[in-house]
């Protein structure tokens, strides 16, 4: 197996606040290989852009506390310098943004801003740079670059900006792309334009993308494996098609009965995931998914679960549940079908004090005191 | 922008005749003794008051002064003469006006330069000793009242009553020759007229590049590997000290109806002074005078503002 580019290991941030310690990033790890794709998935505030920004060195602050490994292209990057850290930002990984609008400088032409970013990495003349900018905004499928240039970041639409954020993050050949919730903020038509661009560009120049959103719809065109996120943890870990077909995480099971979908009958309701997600100051005990899911019995908020194989045919696939195997994949299989949480309840047996093998052999005390 | 720039002057127009109304009318209702009564000396008979206020051309009707007086202004540029010496207003307050505006630019590059660094480097250091430290110094500059500071500043610095005999003090100007003397004579009115200033500058800039710190293209512009430096001082201070520029246009064009504290304290014979003779001999052509040039002054200031706003944010448009 080859070495991969990306590989992050027991990654824990934490931030030191007034109102307590956020444990944003709790303990994760994950690897990406040179090429391929990664989707991490999970709402707002469960540590995934944080992970991401670490990744850059861009949490780098006063309050933080991180620990773990990361390690890039045979590199450290927790323990490399801040100006190693520089020549690594925008040249090796390069980075895009949800905004496009407010991630590019108002005040100054995008042709010096993608100027910039070349020659901030290699000692180039201005009009070899400019030369290079504009290849880069004819790759991304801007109209006429060479006028295009000299303008003004608002004086384009919401997909062109994001285009011009492409050239930009791609304009060093970075080994690896981050994109962080790329087309959140587009419309619908310009989301799979967009989507398609980076597909294509990373077949073309043969980057890495770590692709993070909170819409498993997005992920599932582009990514080879997928983390889903839950509350500063990987919950669910594996390849792409299996986290489709065979979900194991009730987190996961909410975030695929949550998008609408052209294959399944029309009078099916979509299953909103009810709560909302935990404060990463007081997380909640035991699985910090307890609060909010529908299959929790009384152990569940006292065992913290591992994240471990599954067991099933993609040996990569992991999962952090409480759940026995056999009972998550009954569960999913009612689900699948669609029916709802309780419907599913009602034909499931869900054994109150048997839990998943690993958690069991653990903490089979406590789980016995029942 | 041509049609926008006439509509502006337009404006301007209209709001020096409605300036000029207003302190006509409050001159007239307010009880600030009546002119001729001044001008004519010691217990005057009727017959020379009512001479001096048909000379003064004090006995026609109100509208009817105001009227003449516009019209003088707009065909000779005339303000009248003063009630008190008889001299035109206009070479008066022009007399003057050098003498202000050297006073002014000279402190508003203090307290801009100043400003800046001061409000930069509280913000890159946010929270550190030195933040505190300049954050606090410019609360006492803000609170401290000009005439305070300079009375203080004479009485420490000044080269003729000072403890530390340094630099000239007040009327220094008034008797100094030649471009460079009068800006060594300057350097303590500068500094005392741009305290205050510059700590409400630093004060404003550090939480503009705060505010602007934490925006999503400076995210960016970290993302792309440059250095902190340029981060802060490129894509930062950049969009932070834009709305600073027209705060600083505003406050030259107030500032050329006169610095009074600072020419009083300091002596400095400004339009500012004048002001302040005229209103305590209640010379109206004088006050009036002065106080068209400080609206003029205002509104050009204002003007170029928001021309100049448009090349420093390529957004906006006229």
């Amino acid at each position: 197996m080859p070495e991969p580019l990306l590989e992050v290991k027991d990654l824990t941030v934490h931030f030191e606040t007034e109102d307590g310690l956020v444990q944003a990033v709790d303990g994760i790890s994950y690897s990406v290989e040179r090429g391929k794709t990664l989707g991490i998935v999970g709402e707002s505030g469960s540590g995934k852009s944080v992970s991401s920004m670490t990744v850059m060195g861009l949490t780098r602050a006063g309050n933080a506390r991180i620990s773990g490994s990361i390690t890039f292209d045979g590199r450290d990057l927790l323990s490399a310098s801040d100006a190693d850290m520089r020549t690594v930002r925008g040249g090796d990984i390069a980075m895009i943004f949800q905004d496009p609008l407010s991630s590019l400088h108002p005040f100054y032409k995008i042709g010096d801003q993608l100027i910039e970013a070349h020659r901030s990495h290699n000692a180039v003349s201005k009009a070899k740079a400019r030369d290079r900018a504009v290849e880069m905004l004819g790759l991304v499928g801007l109209p006429d670059p060479r006028r295009r240039i000299d303008s003004y970041p608002h004086e384009f639409s919401g997909g062109m900006r994001q285009r011009v954020m492409i050239a930009m993050a791609l304009i060093n050949d970075p080994k690896l792309l981050i994109a962080d919730e790329p087309t959140t903020a587009l419309d619908v038509t310009v989301q799979a334009q967009i989507l398609d661009l980076i597909q294509k560009l990373q077949t073309e120049l043969d980057t890495a993308v770590v692709m993070i959103t909170h819409d498993l719809g997005v992920v599932a065109e582009v990514t080879e494996e997928i983390a889903v996120m839950y509350a500063g943890r990987i919950v669910e870990y594996g390849k792409s098609d299996t986290i489709f077909a065979a979900p194991e995480h009730p987190y996961t099971w909410g975030l695929l009965k949550s998008i609408p979908r052209l294959d399944t009958p029309r009078d099916q309701e979509l299953v909103p995931i009810f709560g909302r997600p935990p404060s990463l100051i007081n997380k909640p005990s035991g699985c910090s998914f307890h609060p909010r899911c529908p299959y929790v019995r009384e152990a569940h908020k006292k065992v913290d679960p591992a994240l471990e194989p599954t067991g099933g045919a993609d040996p990569s696939h992991k999962v952090a549940c409480l759940l026995p195997a056999e009972t998550r994949r009954s569960l999913w299989a009612g689900l699948r079908t669609g029916d709802t949480p309780d419907e599913v309840l009602q034909e499931v047996e869900i054994p109150a004090n048997k839990l998943s093998p690993s958690a069991e052999g653990q903490t089979g005390e406590e789980v016995a005191g029942q | 922008m041509a049609a926008y720039i006439v509509r502006r002057l337009l404006w301007t127009v209209l709001l020096l005749l409605v300036i000029t109304a207003v302190t006509f009318l409050i001159f007239y209702v307010l009880p600030s003794g009546d002119p001729a009564k001044l001008r004519a000396g010691r217990s005057p008979s009727p017959e020379t008051l009512a001479a001096i206020r048909n000379q003064l051309g004090l006995d026609k009707p109100l509208y009817q002064q105001y009227g003449e007086y516009v019209w003088n202004i707009v065909r000779h540029f005339d303000f009248g003469n003063s009630y008190t010496n008889n001299q035109e207003v206009r070479t008066l307050v022009f007399s003057r006006l050098p003498n202000t505006i050297f006073l002014v630019l000279g402190a508003a590059t203090i307290w801009f330069l100043s400003g800046v660094v001061i409000g930069t480097v509280s913000a890159v250091a946010r929270g550190s000793f030195w933040d505190r430290l300049l954050m606090g110094g410019a609360l006492v500059a803000i609170s401290a009242p000009v005439y305070w500071m300079g009375l203080v500043s004479l009485y420490l610095f000044s080269d003729d009553i000072g403890k530390f005999k340094l630099l000239p003090g007040s009327g220094a100007y008034q008797s100094a020759h030649g471009l460079i003397d009068k800006g060594h004579a300057l350097i303590l009115p500068w500094l005392v007229l741009a305290a205050a200033f510059a700590a409400i500058y630093a004060r404003l800039l550090r939480s503009n590049l705060l505010e602007t710190l934490s925006e999503d293209y400076i995210r960016t512009a970290r993302a792309k590997g440059l250095s902190e430096r340029r981060v802060v001082l490129r894509h930062g201070l950049r969009s932070a000290i834009t709305p600073i520029v027209t705060v600083l246009g505003l406050d030259i064009g107030i500032l050329m109806g006169g610095a009074i504290l600072t020419e009083t304290v300091f002596n400095i014979d400004g339009v500012g002074r004048l002001a302040f003779d005229a209103i305590q001999r209640g010379d109206l052509a004088t006050i009036q005078g002065t106080t068209v040039v400080l609206a003029f002054g205002v509104a050009i200031m204002s003007l170029v503002v928001d021309i100049l706003y448009a090349f420093l944010d390529p957004r906006v448009r006229y």
